[in-house]
């Protein structure tokens, strides 16, 4: 293809809503970059969203994302820097409303175009599709959707890179998405930038590689890496991850200079495994990719080279994301101070399982633990030593009677006056009773899904 | 001798719903061998008693030199559900590391690991 990029760079700037809200724009500051990538949906993002749309008809986003368009569509337009993004959530119009809004205010009319990407939501669809046999079953435990169906708050399918493909064709320089998969975010530029076929399994899978390496931000340029840990420079600093990449469907993962983090095979390979089920075959709209094949090599400082990839044909369904509501939840906790921090913290649970037992309240689940002795190893972390500093006494509870969720939250503080000696840490006051919102995950075949590609000009 | 697995492998951890993955990576090319023998998906069960409820699946990537390992019912419910601090199962991947395996004193001098 005339005139085509020898390398195409991808830019990671968030890898989960929330993410450090910096990130974007040092990534678009930094060096030379072609997309900004941004994945701002986890699973249990959808249904705050859904409930956030419920109360305001024009919120359901990822609501920072506007200021963020702000800070740096100047910069992109000036540099031609495209920006792919799920942060749509369920209201994807309304936000990309307001991103052409800013993007008026900032003088650039006429100046670039955003594609929406929309077709992912189906709650509006779950009684006709479950009327037409297609029962949407939970792929884990196999029961049928009908099982929750009137607690049912947000149902999404995962879009794959196509509609971004689409979106980029018709000239969109911000891209903004409800449910599209992560990995996605960043394959879809790479087909369109190089032209490859949307049977070419194996540079499909590569590119879904990729986006899975750098979908998680720093994840794979030194944050949480267990490889070395002390010595990866200047984390407060971080460079979050650059995928470069080939026509041959041959990658670099690298990051800016002068940015601290670390990436090297191990830190490429700890996020390569993160999240994984089975490694030969990581499924995705766009096919099906088979980790087993990938080989990793050193690039020099910074960089690791990807190659080797295989991938294999998409399947003919598309996961749903499904949210439902499933009771309530509460935890509380409290500290326990030396001498026998523990010993008291473990009277402390006694004493307030009787009360509850007192009180009648039952709870599908009474969880308590040890913090500072056992809460993430359990058993593995063996008896705690018996001079402790202190222990964090948290226990949670749940079920579907809210009432007696708020019951229990009443009966942490008064533990303070009433059980051993030596604690404190109450001052969060009583704990807060949450809805529980619970994810059923689902397939669906892919024909009864058309993604919609809109383009609005500025 | 015992060797305990910080030794000789990182490790990182996730979750898919009520499952926990931890993602084992010989710290060398040399000790993968000695992990896909020892670190059986019967001895990662038997290490997690009480806290993985479910099966324990395991997966060969030789070619990053690890093993996946799939540990289903360990998250009480698993994402928003559980009460669990470590409800996404991050810190799964080295509380695998507690783990000690025996190796002959020859095979750890062949290893560097005395």
């Amino acid at each position: 293809m005339f005139g085509m990029k020898q390398k195409i760079r991808v830019a990671a700037g968030q890898g989960f809503w929330g993410d450090l809200p910096d990130a974007p724009v040092r990534q678009i500051e930094g060096g030379p970059i072609d997309y900004l990538m941004l994945d701002y949906l986890a699973e249990v993002t959808m249904s705050i969203m859904q409930k956030q749309k419920t109360r305001d008809r024009a919120a359901g986003y990822a609501r920072d994302f506007v200021p963020l368009m702000k800070r740096i569509l100047p910069t992109c337009v000036e540099r031609n820097i495209k920006v792919t993004a799920n942060a749509g959530g369920v209201n994807v119009k309304a936000c990309a409303a307001a991103v052409r809004e800013v993007a008026r205010e900032l003088g650039l009319a006429g100046k670039l175009k955003i594609g929406i990407v929309t077709g992912d939501d189906i709650l509006d669809r779950i009684d006709e599709l479950i009327s037409r046999g297609i029962e949407l079953h939970n792929m884990d435990t196999g029961e049928p959707l009908s099982t929750v169906r009137d607690r049912i708050q947000s149902a999404n399918a995962y879009l794959g890179a196509a509609p971004i493909v689409e979106a980029l064709a018709q000239g969109a320089q911000v891209i903004i998405t409800g449910r599209v998969t992560d990995t996605g975010l960043t394959l879809g530029p790479l087909i369109h930038e190089f032209g490859w076929a949307n049977d070419d399994w194996d540079r499909l899978a590569a590119g879904t590689i990729a986006g899975h390496i750098i979908e998680c931000g720093a994840q794979c340029s030194g944050g949480n890496c267990q490889y070395e840990w002390q010595s990866i420079p200047d984390l407060a600093n971080v460079g979050f991850p650059i995928a470069e990449a080939s026509a041959d469907a041959t990658f670099v993962i690298t990051k800016h200079d002068g940015t601290g983090g670390r990436v090297n095979v191990p830190s490429v390979t700890e996020q390569l495994l993160y999240e994984m089920g089975d490694p030969h075959e990581y499924i995705t709209p766009d096919c099906v990719a088979d980790f087993t094949t990938i080989h990793l090599g050193d690039d020099g400082p910074d960089r690791v080279r990807v190659f080797g990839i295989k991938g294999r044909p998409a399947t003919d369904s598309l996961k749903v994301s499904i949210s439902y509501s499933a009771g309530f939840k509460a935890v509380g906790t409290l500290v326990y101070a030396w001498p026998h921090a523990y010993a008291k913290a473990k009277m402390a649970d006694k004493i307030l399982r009787a009360r509850l037992d007192r009180l009648g309240l039952r709870f599908d689940q009474i969880l308590t633990e040890f913090v500072g002795a056992n809460a993430t190893h359990g058993l593995l972390a063996g008896a705690p030593p018996p001079d402790l500093a202190e222990v964090q006494l948290r226990v949670g509870v749940r079920g579907n009677d809210r009432a007696a969720i708020e019951r229990f939250t009443k009966e942490i503080a008064p533990l303070i006056l009433t059980g051993p000696p030596a604690v404190t840490g109450f001052a969060g006051g009583r704990p807060k009773v949450e809805e529980i919102v619970a994810y059923w995950p689902a397939l669906i075949p892919k024909a009864e899904i058309q993604s919609l590609v809109e383009i609005i000009e500025v | 001798m015992k060797v305990q697995l910080t030794k000789l492998a990182h490790a990182r951890s996730g979750d898919k719903g009520d499952t926990a993955n931890v993602g084992v990576i010989a710290l060398r090319e040399g000790f993968y061998p000695l992990l896909v023998r020892e670190v059986t998906e019967a001895r990662v069960k038997e290490h997690f008693k009480g806290i993985v409820k479910g099966d324990v699946e395991r997966f060969e990537l030789p070619n990053l030199g690890a093993l996946n390992f799939l540990l289903h019912e360990s998250l009480d419910g698993g994402g928003t559900v559980s009460l669990m601090t470590d409800a996404q199962g991050k810190t799964f991947s080295t509380a695998l590391l507690r783990m000690y395996i025996e190796i002959s004193d020859d095979e750890s001098s062949k290893l560097g690991l005395t």
